[in-house]
């Protein structure tokens, strides 16, 4: 079961408020995707966390409707 | 979810410095992801346990509670979760993984 780019945007948009979200479609198929997200609340935090975070805003879906979703996660630059 | 696994998961966590949970064997990984972090993992020349969770259904689903993680392929280190494959993959890149190992004392082979 795979899902379109836009909804993945708006659940990562709607967890992660301030977040910046490109989304890729690697093959596609609607299937594998690479999500760059950048948000502020990523500052300080480790790695794990801030993929957990973009996880938890998909809300169960990785690994499970969402197969491979390639996801670089940073806290924007300092203006 | 049951304490049992949980409890196996702790275990093998436990007795092995460098563990990695994949799907397949390090040398038939039965995923693109779970690939590249034994790829990742050999370039470091570093010394690794593997559990295939494909073996074993309860592991497979316990894993990622134990982790708060959805996904396989999950490293740890020294008992401590450090990620998935993209995470493995960046801070390979970065020389971020080669210093964690050291800081954990896992020594790379050459």
């Amino acid at each position: 079961m795979a899902m379109a780019a836009s909804e993945i945007e708006d659940l990562i948009r709607a967890g992660i408020p301030d977040a910046r979200v490109e989304i890729t479609d690697l093959a596609g198929d609607g299937d594998h995707y690479a999500a760059r997200v950048v948000a502020p609340m990523f500052k300080g935090m480790p790695r794990v966390r801030q993929h957990q975070a973009v996880y938890a805003a998909l809300g169960g879906r990785m690994g499970g409707v969402l197969h491979a979703l390639q996801l670089t996660t940073e806290a924007p630059a300092e203006e | 979810m049951t304490d049992d696994v949980q409890n196996r998961i702790q275990g093998l966590v436990d007795a092995n410095p460098v563990l990695l949970f994949m799907k397949g064997s390090p040398l038939f990984p039965q995923c693109g992801f779970s690939s590249r972090a034994i790829a990742i993992l050999n370039h470091l020349g570093v010394e690794f346990e593997s559990v295939d969770v494909l073996q074993d259904q309860g592991v497979r689903q316990g894993i990622k509670a134990f982790s708060d993680w959805p996904t396989i392929p999950q490293l740890y280190v020294k008992g401590e979760f450090v990620g998935g494959s993209d995470i493995m993959m960046e801070m390979y890149e970065s020389g971020e993984l080669a210093q964690l190992l050291a800081d954990k004392g896992v020594a790379a082979q050459g």
